[in-house]
């Protein structure tokens, strides 16, 4: 047991690349909490897909033991956490539970636009914010131009920022100290009933379900009867720990204590982040304040690219959501793609991340679906359906109007570029809210609706700013939109797994644009092909596909049929795996290759 | 109709050089013992005589590699013993295979007095670039001279050649034409040049050496092609065979009519009917091994295979839709066991029949538009 004035809990905010993880290692290694033979890159990112693409998915904390200057011992606990605006809510609620953040920026690059998301959200948990300018060492390196920018950007009195190199260890000890130093300690007490805020939970497969925690007030021990107040499920505690970053059994965690419990917990839906866990005996009053269910926002269709994997997927899928309960799936069929599942993600990178896990840890080969965002479709008798596959779409004569969700995006990017910038954001139907400068840079303030987001926003923004340009954003609210249904025809069949919801100003030329991709991708048959693009009952573009001119063998081999025949069979293979439309048969590749090509 | 044909193919491997485009069972060796392969080869035939008595043979076909670099006393010997093993029919059509040099040409009367009553002709081009692209070991006039001491030596007599090839005009490709129209007897066999996977050119091609014509041209050609030999009285009797009617290489049609015929030598396929089922049979492949196997067992058979009736079916729509002639349903299900109209989908042919591109009377035939895509069009039935 700690007292809680040599406590300090603390969470690293920077944006990707700019050293958060090499930071943390540097930290762990100073403290001696790993031995150098074991020490590895990015200590605290587990997954394979966190390391590789150097971004945190799953917080993760880990407790250091540090004799400071003054001669007295400490805990550290670093809370690292997801940084990318997908997680914003969990990212809120890791930061809830710490009492300060150290802001890593690269002295180089300055500040960047999910700095700035992270930043101000820890401002608003009443953090003491610690700036350090990290890769000091490099000769591209600006402090002095980078500090005075956290202090126009942000705000923030950079006087007393450190500078290190996380890479060659400059400045580490600086780091240590000032959390000491300048860090409150946590508050908590003792005797009250247990509070504790849940962090983050995932499945191991050795421990079951590990519980992420804060206490808040109370202590936690083995054997306690234990209460989720937003879940209202009851456990019993049977292991209590803390990771160093080893994990650990402890006897118990008091006030201001941060560490994990196990209690034979089935699954992480029962967990739910920002939940608060008390005791079923001395139950607290009212829970912490700031818990907010987890809504999907994007949402797309995951099939398996060979039909007879449906199943297959459908496992992965219930046992990737015991590691994470953030996304939803249920079945969905496809004229075109077959059986699959409609799914629900926090976001873009999410969607990316779930789809990826599936593929690797799963081995399975999927394709998705547009995606698509939730919309609230008014109808005339005045009630009002979520919208999250376009293949619901009501009769239009049913539809008073429709709203979008919108988002408000932060932009930072260098001045040569900001025009390509504002050209993309109003393409998009962006509508600009703020432009400041900052040095050679602007940052832009847009409100955008998602749905012009989700579909490639991200990747133009880095083609058109070549790769400078920043960007955040967080969900801001519903507005009235003319969103129709855009759907494409094959010898007049629709293609459920095509449609999509499109403002109409852009539907005709969306619909010309995938109409076009078709004709390239679906090869020539034997019969002539339409390809049409139609917005309600409205044809508004079509391409021909003329019929095969020529296809075959010349020369058949003298007396080796078996070899043609080897053909034909690679032929029949094929066809099963085509889809018919209109009598037509439409090999699912082409489909495939229509969803996964992006247009522009 | 015309009593079932019975054919004996008969493979020899040697070829003087590869040819880029070839992906046949050939090979380029320094020396060989002619007499040890002539006994080879009669003892294979022992082998299968055995297995289907009573026959009796209408066509053989001495194919390659380069057969005209046989002994013409070796095609003598071996035309011996199928007549002496099995009965050789009256008029038997007896082919061989000849390179057009002039080596090979000088021998064509002793193939003749060897009882080979047809050459074929690997003539491929009537231009000296062109050969030279293919990798043929001769020039047009050559080419012209073989011709010419075919028509000497034999009555029947037809030539290869190859087009589509790359930079080819359809109106340079009429002119070589009109001149092999010219040379011509009563068959022609014309071919798109095709790339197979493991030939030089399949790498060549990879590399970018050269471009094929498209398929807008290469549909161009091949309707020019028919065109023109249709004007002339030799009208595609198969995908890429023309003959004047009568004039077909009955070897060749035993084939696409999907009737026994046996294979002998280095990597031959046969298709037997034994034991009332069809028999898939395949030689060894590389001919040192095929010696081998036979001075051990006295064949050198690798596999012998049986056709379910499905595959059967399969096979028998693969090669008889190439025909003009088409499909006989009668034979088809003497041969498959299935009756044509229940081993293709009828929604399907009704479909391709709708498109014009086959016909459904007394015969299945494809029609020349369903020819020109008859893979899609197979494909289509035997789903």
């Amino acid at each position: 047991m700690t007292a809680l004035d040599r406590i300090r809990n603390f969470a690293i905010i920077a944006h990707i690349d700019h050293g958060k993880s090499t930071l943390a290692d540097r930290l762990i290694q100073a403290c001696g909490a790993v031995e150098d033979r074991d020490m590895r890159e990015q200590m605290l990112d587990n997954m394979d897909i966190e390391r590789e693409r150097g971004i945190t998915i799953k917080a993760q904390t880990v407790r250091l033991d540090y004799k400071a200057k003054d001669g007295k011992d400490y805990v550290l606990n670093l809370m690292d956490t997801p940084g990318h605006v997908d997680f914003a809510y969990e990212v809120s609620r890791s930061l809830a539970a710490c009492e300060g953040s150290i802001l890593v920026v690269d002295a180089s690059q300055g500040v960047e636009a999910q700095t700035l998301a992270n930043v101000y959200q820890a401002i608003e948990a009443n953090h003491e914010i610690i700036p350090v300018l990290n890769k000091i060492d490099l000769p591209a390196a600006e402090p002095e131009r980078v500090k005075q920018q956290i202090e126009d950007v942000i705000g923030l009195d950079a006087s007393e920022a450190v500078n290190i190199s996380a890479k060659t260890g400059i400045g580490i000890a600086e780091v240590l100290e000032a959390l000491v130093k300048r860090l409150p300690p946590p508050k908590g007490e003792e005797n009250a009933p247990l509070k504790a805020l849940l962090v983050d939970s995932w499945y191991d497969p050795y421990l079951g379900v590990v519980v992420l925690l804060r206490i808040k007030d109370g202590r936690i021990r083995k054997g306690l009867k234990i209460r989720m107040m937003a879940a209202g499920a009851t456990h019993e505690v049977d292991r209590v720990g803390v990771f160093k970053p080893k994990n650990t059994e402890v006897a118990s965690l008091g006030p201001g204590e941060v560490g994990f419990i196990t209690a034979s917990i089935k699954s992480v839906a029962d967990c739910r982040v920002g939940d608060t866990i008390t005791e079923e005996k001395r139950l607290a009053a009212e829970p912490l304040p700031g818990f907010k269910p987890s809504l999907p926002v994007v949402f797309c269709g995951l099939f398996p690219v060979d039909a007879a994997e449906f199943e297959k997927l459908r496992e992965s899928l219930t046992r990737l959501h015991l590691n994470d309960a953030s996304f939803v799936y249920e079945p969905e069929s496809s004229a075109a793609l077959g059986f699959g599942f409609r799914c629900g993600f926090l976001g873009l990178l999410h969607l990316e991340i779930i789809q990826e896990r599936l593929e690797r840890e799963f081995n399975l080969d999927l394709i998705a679906t547009a995606p698509s965002v939730v919309y609230k479709v008014h109808l005339t008798d005045g009630t009002v359906m979520e919208l999250y596959n376009p293949v619901d779409m009501p009769d239009p004569v049913r539809i008073d109007h429709i709203e979008e969700p919108w988002i408000k995006a932060t932009i930072l990017v260098p001045d040569e570029y900001l025009g390509s910038v504002l050209k993309l954001c109003e393409d998009r139907r962006g509508v600009q809210e703020n432009l400041t400068y900052a040095g050679n840079r602007a940052m832009l303030i847009y409100k955008l609706p998602l749905n012009e987001v989700v579909f490639d926003f991200y990747d133009r923004l880095k083609s058109v700013s070549r790769g400078y340009a920043s960007f955040d954003y967080h969900i801001d609210e519903y507005q009235e939109g003319d969103v129709v249904k855009l759907s494409i025809l094959v010898n007049g069949d629709p293609v459920d797994a095509l449609s999509m919801m499109v403002h109409r100003a852009k539907a005709e030329s969306r619909g010309r644009a995938l109409c076009v991709k078709l004709k390239e991708l679906i090869p020539q048959q034997l019969f002539k092909i339409a390809v049409q693009a139609a917005i309600g009952g409205k044809i508004v573009a079509r391409e021909t596909i003329s019929a095969l001119r020529k296809d075959v063998t010349a020369k058949c081999y003298g007396g080796d049929i078996t070899r043609k025949k080897k053909l034909l069979e690679k032929q029949k293979e094929g066809k099963k795996r085509m889809r018919q439309f209109g009598q037509v048969d439409i090999p699912q590749s082409a489909f495939l290759a229509a969803l996964k090509a992006r247009e522009e | 109709m015309t009593r079932d044909g019975f054919a004996v193919y008969v493979h020899w491997p040697f070829c003087l050089s590869k040819c880029p485009y070839c992906d046949f069972n050939s090979h380029v060796r320094e020396s060989r013992d002619e007499a040890g392969w002539r006994d080879a080869l009669l003892a294979e035939l022992d082998h299968y005589a055995a297995l289907t008595p009573g026959r009796t043979v209408t066509s053989i076909f001495f194919g390659g590699g380069t057969p005209s670099l046989m002994a013409p006393a070796t095609t003598h010997s071996v035309i011996e013993r199928i007549a002496a093993r099995w009965s050789l029919a009256d008029g038997a059509e007896i082919t061989l295979e000849a390179n057009p040099n002039s080596v090979e040409a000088a021998r064509f009367a002793g193939f003749r007095a060897a009882g080979i009553n047809r050459v074929s002709i690997g003539v491929q081009a009537l231009d000296d670039d062109a050969l030279r692209f293919l990798g043929r070991g001769h020039n047009a006039g050559e080419a012209r001279a073989a011709i010419a001491a075919a028509q000497k030596s034999f009555e029947r007599y037809s030539f290869d050649l190859i087009y589509a090839r790359p930079g080819q005009t359809v109106a340079g490709w009429m002119a070589e034409l009109d001149e092999a129209l010219s040379l011509a007897g009563d068959h022609l066999s014309l071919y798109q040049l095709t790339i197979e996977p493991g030939t030089a050119f399949h790498a060549a091609q990879a590399r970018g050496d050269f471009v094929l014509p498209d398929d807008e041209l290469g549909a161009a050609l091949y309707q020019a092609t028919q065109d023109r030999l249709e004007g002339a009285g030799m009208p595609a009797y198969e995908i890429s065979n023309h003959a004047r009617p009568g004039a077909e290489s009955r070897h060749n049609l035993v084939y696409w009519r999907y009737e026994d015929y046996v294979g002998v030598g280095p990597g031959a396929h046969g298709r037997l009917t034994l034991d009332g089922g069809k028999r898939a049979t395949r030689q060894e492949r590389a001919p040192e091994t095929w010696l081998t196997r036979i001075a051990e067992r006295g064949h050198a058979t690798a596999e012998t295979r049986m056709v379910p009736a499905r595959d059967a079916a399969d096979e028998a729509l693969l090669m008889g839709l190439r025909l003009s002639e088409g499909i006989d349903p009668a034979r088809f299900e003497r041969q498959t066991g299935l009756a044509l109209d229940q081993a293709i989908d009828a929604a399907r042919l009704e479909r391709l029949t709708q498109a014009g591109y086959v016909v459904r009377d007394t015969r299945l035939r494809a029609t020349a538009a369903g020819r020109r895509v008859l893979n899609s069009v197979i494909a289509e039935l035997a789903a």
